[in-house]
């Protein structure tokens, strides 16, 4: 299969100071992958690199599909302004972007695209609501409406599931699951390690440095974990120029 | 009697009947942009433009006198230069764009005040920081007009990212829309409003235009449409009515239209139906399900 995103030695960080330190690998098309580590281990950063947010400091990211509507990035919800006046229809609708752009019609098929959605994620008759109405479960239900109105090929997802309740939790799940079935590319930031034995055939385990990357089983050791966990609690304000050789040569 | 009072004004003088003309076309310009303001948090950055916009039309005044054409391109491009400014200086250092753009704008408005109180008389300071709206021109009106087609034609084309901008701007930047495109097109609506108000309202005043009715119309409507609508009979209303009020009582026309939409403001807060100390303390019938 061929590879959707290639990392090519990719430093990605801030202020000089790595996030993520020296990435390669490749993500083939179809994957289900999870990218799991400790905080400040870079996980996020890596999918603000992927969709083009932050430029890496050095090395490079490779993406086969360049066009950006072929992308569907779920954020971690947090900046969505709760007193904005915009109804759960018209959030659901703007998935529809890179179809109609800024001045194409909706139309029917528009219309029906975001009431199915709706439907699916169990948010039938909730197009009328104001979004700032709905509780954080119900919002990420609506924000992975929009996931399925954009009917991207690939998918990242900035920690899902944080904060759901099971119930929401599982029927989201349940989505991915069918993405993977459908043969799009998911990539998910995930918290919880149980659920990615569980759901997750493969994962990238990251502590700034990649520690594991590929079957879920063979990442996932306590070996790894700890490792992972060691490397990324120390943080060094004065620490020293990398001069690594990819770099150097 | 009602006629006397509320109609023959407007028929029997001319400068009250091209006064109403200029405050309508405010009102239809400036009243949706402050609904996207207001909605961006972005309020005080009017104010601050508001301010910015004052040393161009001093200059401009200095070199050209009290010149329609000459104040409104001065405006114009003392009001982009501060946005502008202001944008590049939070995306280029730490400062955030508010403080960027308050301390732009207190150097504006103190550079304008001193320029035209050099040159000119007290009359003309008056004319400029709180408007002439019984003394539009022709020319004036026209501007007016041009002003608020303009804007409503460019809001129209740019609504929908910019509606996205105002909610989730980081969703625009993933899907490729052009995000800091639409917010430089709305800030220069932000200055074409502001400069346009300035001819009837004054530098201090035209910013009362965006405000005011916005925050007014988020107590009437719960989407964006009825509050851009609801915005702009606010503002008509301001305009009716502080017409009339300064023409019986005698005061300036310019506080008086903004005070009446200060009132309609307050109003909303205490008795609209949405939001509002009246609507949030009333105990209301519930549906079963």
């Amino acid at each position: 299969m061929s590879a959707v995103i290639a990392f090519e030695d990719v430093t990605l960080g801030y202020d000089r100071h790595p996030a993520v330190h020296h990435l390669s690998g490749e993500v083939p098309a179809g994957a289900l992958l999870a990218i799991v580590g400790p905080n400040g281990a870079g996980k996020s950063t890596l999918l603000k690199g992927i969709v083009g947010e932050l430029k890496p400091l050095s090395g490079r990211i490779r993406r086969a599909d360049a066009r950006r509507r072929d992308t569907a990035y779920l954020p971690q919800q947090s900046e969505l302004d709760r007193s904005f006046p915009i109804s759960v229809f018209d959030l659901v609708a703007m998935g529809n972007w890179g179809a109609i752009g800024s001045l194409g019609s909706l139309g029917g098929t528009g219309r029906r695209r975001v009431a199915s959605a709706l439907e699916e994620v169990g948010l039938e008759g909730f197009d009328r609501r104001q979004a700032g109405t709905l509780s954080r479960g119900q919002l990420q239900r609506a924000l992975f409406a929009r996931l399925l109105v954009q009917d991207a090929p690939l998918i990242l997802l900035d920690e899902p599931f944080t904060a759901l309740d099971q119930r929401t939790e599982q029927d989201l799940l349940a989505l991915v699951a069918r993405w993977h079935g459908e043969g799009r590319t998911v990539l998910a930031v995930m918290h919880d390690l149980d659920t990615v034995r569980a759901r997750f055939p493969r994962t990238l385990l990251l502590a700034r440095d990649p520690v594991a990357w590929g079957e879920t089983g063979e990442v996932m050791t306590n070996a790894n974990l700890l490792r992972a966990r060691s490397i990324s609690e120390a943080w060094d304000e004065a620490a020293p120029r990398c001069e690594s050789p990819e770099i150097a040569a | 009697m009602i006629f006397d009072w509320l109609i023959a004004p407007f028929l029997d003088y001319a400068f009250m009947a091209r006064a109403l003309a200029g405050a309508l076309a405010v009102s239809l310009g400036a009243a949706p942009v402050g609904v996207f303001l207001m909605l961006r948090r972005m309020s005080l950055t009017g104010e601050a433009i508001a301010h910015g916009v004052l040393p161009g039309i001093a200059v401009a005044y200095l070199l050209a006198g009290l010149s329609l054409f000459a104040m409104t391109i001065g405006g114009l491009v003392a009001g982009l230069v501060i946005a502008t400014l202001s944008a590049l200086v939070s995306r280029l250092t730490v400062l955030r764009e508010d403080a960027s753009l308050a301390s732009f704008h207190l150097v504006a408005l103190a550079m304008g005040v001193l320029l035209v109180s050099v040159a000119g008389s007290k009359v003309d300071l008056i004319h400029v920081l709180f408007g002439s709206v019984l003394a539009l021109g022709d020319g004036a009106v026209l501007l007016l007009a041009g002003s608020a087609t303009l804007t409503v034609v460019v809001l129209a084309l740019i609504y929908r990212p910019l509606v996205m901008e105002s909610y989730d701007p980081a969703f625009l930047r993933a899907v490729g829309g052009r995000g800091a495109l639409v917010h430089h097109l709305f800030l220069a609506l932000v200055v074409l409003n502001l400069v346009a108000g300035f001819h009837a309202l004054g530098t201090l005043m035209s910013v009362g235009m965006m405000i005011l009715p916005a925050t007014a119309a988020r107590f009437w409507a719960r989407g964006i449409g009825g509050m851009i609508g609801a915005s702009v009979a606010a503002a008509v209303l301001a305009s009716v009515v502080g017409l009339l009020v300064s023409f019986h009582i005698d005061v300036p026309s310019g506080p008086a239209i903004i005070l009446v939409a200060g009132a309609a403001s307050m109003v909303s807060m205490l008795l609209g139906p949405h939001g509002s100390l009246r609507a949030l303390r009333t105990p209301a019938w519930h549906r079963s399900n």
